[in-house]
């Protein structure tokens, strides 16, 4: 039954693939900016290239997570999920592993190509993607309790980015933290450690959160 | 047309001989906006019975089903299916429970097919069964058809549809005749009398006087202030 | 209401009651708090001695520290009213958590530019990145979020709860980002450079920094309790006990 759900969603992008190229355009963008926006020297743009790329990633995540639970409150079946004769928070998981496959992973496998663009090494481009790999999931799941909270809301696109930046920080400071250890030839095992946990404390919290939320904004 | 028999009848002092009530609310009251809408709201309901919600605009009749499903909490009383807490058994709850509001809950992008697949949730459906569904719902043509392509009236009774192949005991319906010519409105009576004989359970609210032929007992929201 | 003495806390839960009370102890704070600001800056700013490091730049310490540690308390309460708020469904609670918002932000606000004031002799410049700034920045951004979350959302009832919400999530978020700040720190930057580092505290300074503290305490609850009043009386349009007030006034 859970797969249903899982195969909804993966019908739903199949039917509305402009959207999720949207947002990875707006990923491609926002990292091109940087260097447009700074300067083009490689040293520096080596430097820049965790915390510009994992911003990028941010952003688009925040953009993409807009599209989470709006259509579905406004054609009525985000009810009829909260109907389901199936724990909420299981649900929601489900859903939120969907939403990450259809648009964070699709940032995670671009990394490397961002990464050649400011000229990081190999074994640099590993760490990135690895960090991506592990970290916006963390995001996507963090990010919809800022999404259920804001549903519906006619002005919703700043104020989401508002409420989710500060939990976001500590996760965009691990990282970075980790692709700049392994420019710097730093161990990274314990930046690894760390997301790594924060990603298993967000799968098993986030959603109840989620549900405790999407209750609030639904009653 | 047939001529409706509604039952009037005033809460509490009822007696029912039935001993088992399978939906019992136990003095609800509900807030919209910080206003008390209603408070002190009993009422039971056994197997083939139906209670039709009645009330002006703003009553708070969606509000009173919506509490009535656990979609939104009320602010006092409480909601007892087969004598049991719903909140505290929201899953069994849920499964025995259909509920349509004012919104079709159908995907546009999908076709009907998917969308009433998607609609019946856990339950298993064959193919078959759903294409006789969408037959019965005089969507038999149009099945492959994405539903932004389907006009309201369709739309309404694809989500009608669902009625058909559902098992669910408790059928809570906000406005189900909206947008429904006059055949789709026999249609869904039809529906709504077999439910009730085969000992469903249905709470609904419509402005139009209904045109069933079963009794369904009336609850008018304006006798039950706050 | 009966004329025995003894408070029954619960009772103020009601902002009928609420109301009263605070009409009488608003004054009472206010008035301490200007007297102890009087004298915390007096101390602070003329007795208190030069500090051999700093000079005298050090002493805007007086007005940063006591707003900086209003900061966090006032969203420690804040998200303590929002846990009762939202568990038990007191409105006084969520009543004091949205009139603690703003006097939050606005020490928040204070204490970052304070700091900036303080940075520009000592550092060279106004602004500098380490993690107790940056970590005030991001409680400021706490506060906005959970302001601008409440006044986003139309429906009173879902605001309170949605912002209530948001400030559990945050306050459990708040050791994360300080630690994960204070670890970016030393990432970057070696070792920390705290401000207050090399500035030995004699009594004078001591008591100056704990008179503008308490200062601070009194103007809070003053600021809070007249913002409360405001608010209760804003609802006090849509709020059932006034219309039973009301009722009882024709009759």
């Amino acid at each position: 039954m859970l797969w249903k759900l899982f195969s909804r969603d993966m019908t739903l992008f199949m039917h509305r693939k402009q959207d999720v190229v949207t947002v990875l355009g707006f990923f491609l963008i926002a990292v091109a900016l940087f260097p447009l926006g700074i300067s083009s020297d490689p040293e520096l743009l080596k430097t820049i290239a965790p915390g510009a790329i994992w911003i990028a990633a941010l952003f688009s995540t925040v953009l993409a997570l807009d599209r989470l639970f709006s259509e579905d409150l406004d054609d009525g079946t985000l009810e009829q999920q909260m109907l389901m004769p199936v724990p909420i928070a299981l649900l929601l998981l489900v859903r939120l592993v969907a939403h990450w496959v259809i648009t964070g992973l699709p940032l995670v496998l671009l990394a490397p190509l961002m990464g050649l663009q400011f000229g990081l090494a190999f074994n640099e481009i590993v760490i990135l993607t690895l960090s991506l790999l592990i970290g916006t999931p963390v995001l996507v799941l963090l990010g919809a309790i800022g999404a259920a909270l804001t549903v519906g809301l006619k002005s919703s696109g700043g104020l989401v980015t508002l409420l989710l930046l500060p939990l976001y920080v500590p996760l965009l400071i691990l990282g970075t933290s980790a692709v700049t250890s392994a420019m710097n030839g730093v161990d990274v095992t314990a930046h690894f450690s760390l997301m790594g946990a924060a990603l298993l404390v967000s799968l098993v919290l986030s959603p109840f959160a989620v549900a405790t939320a999407l209750k609030i904004t639904l009653d | 047309m047939p001529v409706s028999r509604l039952l009037k009848s005033k809460f509490g002092k009822e007696k029912v001989n039935e001993t088992c009530f399978m939906l019992e609310i136990e003095g609800l009251a509900v807030e919209r906006e910080e206003r008390l809408l209603f408070s002190g709201l009993s009422v039971k309901l056994s197997a083939g019975e139906g209670l039709h919600i009645v009330g002006k605009n703003g009553a708070g009749k969606t509000t009173l089903l919506r509490a009535l499903c656990g979609l939104t909490s009320p602010a006092a009383g409480l909601v007892k299916w087969h004598e049991q807490d719903t909140t505290e058994f929201r899953e069994e709850f849920c499964s025995d429970l259909l509920y349509l509001g004012h919104k079709n809950a159908n995907k546009t992008e999908l076709n009907c097919r998917e969308n009433l697949r998607l609609a019946l949730g856990v339950q298993a459906i064959s193919d078959e069964e759903i294409s006789d569904a969408l037959h019965k719902a005089g969507l038999g043509m149009l099945s492959h058809l994405p539903t932004r392509f389907l006009s309201q009236g369709q739309q309404r009774r694809l989500s009608l549809a669902r009625l058909l192949l559902t098992d669910a005991t408790l059928w809570v319906l906000d406005e189900p005749y909206v947008a429904l010519d006059y055949k789709a409105i026999e249609w869904l009576d039809s529906i709504l009398e077999r439910h009730l004989n085969n000992k469903g359970l249905l709470v609904l609210t419509s402005h139009q006087a209904l045109t069933m032929t079963a009794t369904i007992r009336v609850l008018n929201l304006g006798e039950q202030r706050a | 209401m009966s004329a025995t003495r003894r408070i029954h806390w619960m009772k103020y839960a009601s902002a009928s009651n609420f109301y009263p009370l605070a009409n009488r102890l608003a004054p009472i704070f206010m008035g301490l708090a200007v007297v102890l600001a009087v004298i915390g800056l007096y101390i602070g700013f003329f007795v208190a001695p030069v500090d051999y490091q700093q000079g005298n730049s050090y002493r805007i310490m007086f007005l940063h520290v006591p707003a900086a540690w209003m900061s966090m308390f006032i969203y420690l309460l804040l998200a303590m009213y929002a846990i009762i708020s939202l568990v038990w469904r007191v409105k006084m609670a969520d009543i004091m958590a949205y009139s603690l918002a703003p006097t939050g932000a606005m020490f928040t606000f204070i204490a970052l530019l304070t700091g900036a004031l303080w940075g520009r002799p000592t550092w060279g410049t106004y602004w500098i990145w380490d993690a107790r700034l940056t970590s005030e920045l991001l409680l400021l951004f706490l506060y906005l979020g959970y302001m601008g979350l409440y006044s986003a959302i139309p429906d009173r009832q879902r605001a309170s709860r949605a912002a209530s919400f948001l400030a559990i999530v945050g306050i459990v978020n708040v050791p994360i980002i300080y630690f994960s700040v204070i670890w970016w720190n030393t990432l970057h930057q070696g070792s920390s450079f705290s401000v207050s580092e090399g500035a030995s505290m004699t009594s004078d300074m001591l008591s100056a920094l704990l008179l503008m503290t308490f200062a601070c305490w009194a103007y809070t609850i003053a600021i809070v309790l007249r913002r409360a009043q405001a608010v209760i009386l804003e609802r006090k349009k849509v709020a059932l006990w006034a219309s039973q007030i009301s009722k009882n006034k024709e009759t």
